[in-house]
């Protein structure tokens, strides 16, 4: 269908980038060609988002050149990088939210005026033109996840780049808009444009891709054909063979004497329901599994079980506790362990990792005229070594690498031996040890009696380690199933919101 | 009647200062920097206004001078906090704590400090008499003439209607997507304290320049101080700024005038001249609870 | 894990205390360079004029003294400041909290009859009491609704002002000079002095007793341990189950009764009475020297040393060589102007260097912790 070997549009030659002692890029060669998708592909850390934020101007290489139609050119900004015809959306949008669509799609354009009746005009001649249906005169703070993706793609379209880069763009779409975009994908390649895909998931590069690159420890493996088997493209990502999860032997579960009950819960966020009667139960030894397209509420279910957030009505009860309203403080000393997807932000990172792993009971180390630090000190060498945390009790935890961190509130959550636990994104941007490592602690929880609250993005995660699953949707659960009776499919389209034969109803 | 057209006239006078002070800081703050520099560059716009309108007897020269000091001291705060990304809150007061002391050692140096220096300062221009009783309210001068016809309605079309102030709300807003979309971050932030800097000297040359021909110690009095809450009373908008501005000015003519109604002579006139701050705090504990501030407000931007 | 990476490791504080020391200099040598000009412009040689600001006000035993006495105030504010800064909380207030400090003692200090042993502490009391309550209003504004503090405890700044001229012009103008000042407060309530022949009083012990207590009290103990966990990540302090809202309270509670504290130091010190000119921005400078003490105790105390030796030197400068004293604040505002340009740019290489781009989220936080937390950052938690 293509030319055996067409002119490459872009080469990246011997791209190397370090921060302090992390080498994110090592010599790093790709090429880039008119009309193909070129998969991206490698674990998280891979260095795969650097690499392509070089190329957009986003960061600065240390070495390495880029060289566009057959020219090296310096790419010192983003300017220069749409002046050469390379446009990338961001997995974490590059939108001005309080801005309309058309005043997005502007940013940038050097004139004098600003005219939002032009501009509205531009953006829908543009989206005729590439067929990606966007409003102009709406807000993107309001707008839904995948419509902000369409807003990107057209802003890098309308800019007329020839490459574009798209990091990780099926994170936050279900399945049937994941269908669409890779629709539009092949539309646009089959004009001319070449696409970088940047992802983790091997179906997907599978289905996609013309070419896959795989990334391991920030340097190139190969380039392999997009039909590579599925077994061959994980060893290259991997290293190693991939394991599979196993849930150890179930113990019985009692579902009569749930210990988390929650009934009819309702938060209100920027004036609409961010969840709407969301009730459940999770029984001693149960695993309750989130599953939803992030947005659906899943951030305000987490932050109000863990005292971050004021339910407008509802009711948490832990054992016989009302928690409704409470104070982290209230929830802590009712047993409720929290480990939530922004690690960073539920830690103080300017603090050592010893004093973080007491923050929740400063009390318990000493009277109020002293901190007993020789104390605090020892109780952290205790949990590094059984929570295998690589730092020492005086780093400061802004230093630990992210499966670190996410080991250190592992450590102060669950060595209180939680009733209840409340997780969310477990191992989201973790390596593939740390990942098994903190599975298997939340399997060993589930194992030792607690209730468990799983919110995870990462749908193979959630089927392997849950005993029941329940969907959010627009802030309802509109789903629930065992976990061994759930198919993607019937998950993917009761995210998307379409409505359910009554076996998913029934709850 | 006298008494409410000479209010509203004093109004209009005193809200000068605060409308190019207000709206200087609204640039700042909405490409994402506090300059707390205000203070001293109101200071500095007063002082040298004042100083090279008397050296050179030309008052244009001394707004001329006021409005390149301006100019440079925002330069100045955005070399701190933009290109190196200095706490802001410091490096603001730290530039008010210096400009305040560079004019009061130039006034020294130059003025020695000892006799009042007086310059003719920019006369009211005359309302038409066919105004009647009304004529004192339009008798402002051209400064005040020109901060509410010229000065807002051309900061409000730049903010919200031209591509630079879409850059430096955008900037103001999320750096990053700025950035990703080929905005100049740095320059925009620039530009953005820089123009205010100099509407901010510009405020501070008025009150020498026009309202008193003269120069003291403590001329600004937080005046600066002022005109940041006002930006926050305002929502960062700019036809509310200059609302707020009014609001203050308001209060503060008022007292002036209570002063000489008989029973307000017992009170001692520091605590209505305080009236106005209170007022001020008053309304942003009224309209500034929880408030959204521009998204990358005090935040530097940085590439990795 | 070599040497190298171990020393980006140190606590981040730890590294700013020990390396601060030498910044500092450099920081002194480039003001120097930068105020060359205005020095050499108003006629004076720029060598002897630096050996003037700071080499001899150390020369004798009255001008050391000087500097100490200087520095009394300035220890207060410094540790006031730097204490609700290390807390989260932006107190730009102190100026306004040592006048009514100042306000509290003069009004005490008036009282006849009461002994010393119950004077100097009721008015060293009184003073911290309306330091607080000029706090207070600011405090609970943020707390409750969110209102940001660096503009009310700003703007609160004038009005104590105006509030000591209303009382010097009104009801406490001296009857016989008819000049605006307090009566004199009464002998049993004056600060002693440390020392014969010397202006150095007892606010100076009170002020370095303060200054080792709050280093105790934030880095050993519980409250303290709140309070720098709430001023570097509010929301992960929250999280932790602190009180967000109350640790800021107290933060800017303490921080405006040291303020006021200072106030008392200047009336019943120095001053023995009320004055409009009581306070040549002590308050301000005080932010100054929080900064270049990097907000730690030790670093308050030189730093205040550094500062009163500056502002001798600056005075004894004017009457040598006839530079307006005014130059002590230009030289002040420089040196804290370079001291955190040179911050920003230490701090830019090690972040630069020390932390990947995608965490992002990571070097906000180091750029906070460098100076605390933004208020707009806090809000959400406090509540």
């Amino acid at each position: 269908m293509l030319p055996i070997d067409p002119e490459p549009l872009v080469e990246l030659r011997g791209i190397t980038k370090r921060f302090g002692h992390l080498v994110a890029n090592d010599g790093v060669d790709l090429t880039i060609r008119r009309g193909e998708v070129h998969a991206l592909l490698g674990e998280n850390g891979a260095g795969k988002t650097t690499l392509m934020r070089i190329l957009y101007g986003l960061t600065t290489p240390d070495a390495g050149d880029i060289v566009v139609d057959g020219r090296p050119i310096v790419i010192r900004s983003p300017r220069d990088a749409i002046a050469a015809g390379i446009g990338m959306v961001t997995q974490h949008f590059s939108l001005v939210r309080p801005m309309t669509v058309a005043e997005n799609l502007a940013l940038g354009r050097s004139s004098f005026r600003y005219d939002e009746a032009a501009a509205r005009a531009r953006a829908r001649d543009a989206s005729v033109r590439y067929g990606i249906s966007v409003d102009p005169g709406r807000r993107v703070g309001d707008l839904s996840v995948g419509e902000q993706q369409r807003v990107e793609i057209l802003k890098a379209l309308a800019r007329d780049c020839r490459v574009l880069v798209l990091d990780e763009p099926t994170a936050v779409l279900v399945p049937q808009e994941v269908t669409a975009l890779f629709a539009t994908l092949e539309r646009l390649v089959a004009d001319g444009l070449g696409v970088v895909f940047i992802s983790h998931k091997l179906g997907e590069v599978r289905a996609i891709s013309d070419r896959v690159s795989v990334l391991r420890k920030g340097a190139l493996v190969g380039t392999a054909a997009g039909a590579t088997d599925e077994r061959e493209l994980a060893r290259m990502m991997v290293g190693r063979p991939m394991t599979d999860l196993a849930r150890r032997g179930d113990a019985p579960i009692d579902v009569d004497r749930p210990l988390l009950r929650v009934r009819d819960l309702r938060v209100t966020g920027a004036g609409v329901d961010a969840l709407r009667s969301v009730s459940f139960d999770i029984a001693p030894g149960e695993i309750l599994g989130v599953a939803g397209v992030s947005g659906n509420g899943q951030t305000e279910l987490v932050d109000v079980l863990a005292g971050m957030r004021r339910p407008e009505a509802g009711s948490i009860r832990v054992g016989d506790t009302e928690l409704a309203g409470a104070r982290p403080s209230q929830i802590i000393a009712a047993g409720v362990g929290r480990i939530p997807e922004d690690r960073h932000a539920s830690l103080v990172p300017d603090l050592s990792v010893a004093v973080n792993l007491v923050l929740e009971r400063i009390d318990d180390f000493g009277g109020w005229a002293r901190l007993d630090e020789r104390r605090i000190r020892a109780h952290a060498a205790g949990l590094i070594e059984r929570y295998a945390i690589r730092a020492r009790p005086d780093d400061r935890l802004a230093t630990l690498s992210g499966g670190n961190v996410q080991k250190v509130l592992l450590a102060r959550v669950l060595s209180r031996d939680p009733r209840v636990v409340v997780v969310s994104q477990p191992t989201r941007g973790l390596d593939v040890g740390a990942t098994e490592y903190v599975r298997s602690e939340l399997l060993a929880r589930r194992q030792a009696g607690s209730a468990v609250l799983l919110v995870s993005e990462d749908l193979d995660e959630l089927l392997a380690l849950s005993d029941r699953v329940i969907v959010l949707y627009e802030g309802q659960i509109v789903g629930e199933m065992r976990a061994e009776e759930a198919d993607p499919e019937r998950l993917g389209m009761l995210m998307a919101g379409r409505a359910a034969d009554h076996d998913g109803r029934a709850a | 009647m006298t008494f409410l057209v000479d209010l509203l006239a004093a109004t209009l006078r005193n809200a000068t200062p605060l409308v190019y002070g207000g709206v200087g800081e609204t640039f700042a703050e909405r490409s994402g920097v506090l300059n707390l520099g205000i203070e001293g560059t109101m200071y500095a716009g007063a002082f040298s206004g004042l100083a090279v309108a008397f050296a050179t007897g030309s008052l244009l020269l001394g707004l001329a001078a006021a409005i390149v000091v301006g100019v440079l001291a925002g330069a100045l705060m955005a070399l701190l906090t933009v290109t190196l990304g200095a706490n802001q809150h410091v490096s603001g007061i730290g530039l008010t704590i210096g400009l305040i002391g560079l004019c009061e050692f130039a006034n020294r140096l130059i003025f020695g400090g000892t006799e009042l220096v007086r310059i003719d300062p920019f006369p009211a221009l005359d309302a038409p008499a066919a105004l009647g009783p009304l004529a004192p309210i339009f008798s402002q001068y051209g400064l005040t003439w020109l901060a509410f016809l010229i000065v807002v309605p051309a900061s409000w079309w730049l903010l919200n209607r031209s591509s630079f102030g879409l850059d430096v709300r955008a900037v103001g807003e999320n750096p990053e997507a700025a950035d990703a979309a080929g905005i100049r971050v740095g320059r925009t932030r620039y530009l953005a304290l820089m123009l205010g800097g100099a509407l901010m000297a510009i405020g501070g040359a008025f009150i020498t320049l026009a309202l008193l021909g003269s120069f003291t110690l403590d001329i600004i009095a937080g005046r600066g101080w002022v005109a940041v809450a006002l930006v926050i009373f305002g929502r960062w908008r700019i036809m509310r700024v200059v609302a707020g501005a009014l609001l203050f000015a308001a209060v503060y003519s008022l007292q002036l005038r209570l002063r000489i109604l008989p029973g307000f002579g017992e009170i001692p006139f520091e605590l209505l001249l305080a009236l106005p701050y209170l007022v001020v705090i008053a309304a942003l504990a009224v309209s500034g609870r929880n408030v959204a501030y521009p998204g990358a407000y005090l935040k530097p931007y940085r590439r990795s | 894990m070599t040497l190298g990476i171990r020393s980006v490791r140190a606590p981040r504080w730890r590294t700013l205390a020990l390396s601060t020391p030498g910044l500092v200099l450099t920081a002194l040598l480039i003001t120097f360079l930068l105020t060359a000009g205005p020095i050499a412009i108003a006629g004076g040689n720029p060598l002897s004029a630096y050996a003037e600001f700071l080499v001899v006000p150390l020369t004798s035993r009255f001008s050391i003294l000087e500097v100490l006495v200087t520095a009394t105030p300035l220890l207060l504010t410094g540790t006031a400041v730097a204490l609700a800064f290390r807390g989260g909380y932006w107190n730009i207030g102190a100026e306004g909290q040592l006048l009514v400090g100042a306000i509290m003692a003069a009004a005490i200090g008036q009282v006849a009859g009461l002994p010393q042993i119950l004077a100097i502490p009721l008015m060293i009391l009184g003073g911290a009491i309306g330091g607080a309550l000029w706090a207070l209003g600011p405090a609970l504004l943020r707390v409750r609704f969110g209102i940001d503090e660096v503009v009310t405890t700003l703007l609160l700044n004038p009005v104590a002002l105006l509030l000591v001229n209303a009382l010097l012009h009104g009801p406490w103008r001296d009857p016989v000079s008819g000049f605006p000042e307090s009566p004199r407060i009464v002998e049993s309530a004056e600060f002693p002095q440390l020392l014969e022949r010397s202006r150095l009083h007892l606010g100076f012990g009170v002020a370095i007793l303060i200054v080792a207590a709050v280093g105790y009290v934030v880095g050993r103990t519980p409250a303290g341990l709140r309070l720098r966990a709430v001023g570097l990540s509010p929301h992960g302090a929250k999280f932790a189950g602190i009180d967000v809202g109350r640790t800021l309270l107290f933060t800017a509670l303490v921080s405006g009764a040291i303020a006021g504290i200072a106030g008392v130091g200047e009336v019943a010190g120095i001053q023995y009475r009320l004055t409009s000119g009581l306070s040549p921005g002590f308050g301000y400078t005080g932010i100054v020297v929080a900064t270049l003490g990097a907000l730690s105790m030790p670093g308050v105390t030189l730093a205040a040393l550094l500062l009163g030796d500056l502002a001798v030197g600056a005075s004894s400068a004017g009457r040598a060589l006839g530079i307006p004293s005014q130059l002590g604040a230009v030289v002040q505002a420089t040196l804290l102007l370079v001291t955190i340009a040179l911050l920003a740019i230490r701090r830019n290489r090690l972040v630069g260097s020390a932390i990947a781009p995608d965490a992002a989220g990571v070097a906000a936080d180091a750029v906070a912790a460098d100076m605390a937390v933004s208020p707009v950052e806090a809000d959400e938690a406090s509540r």
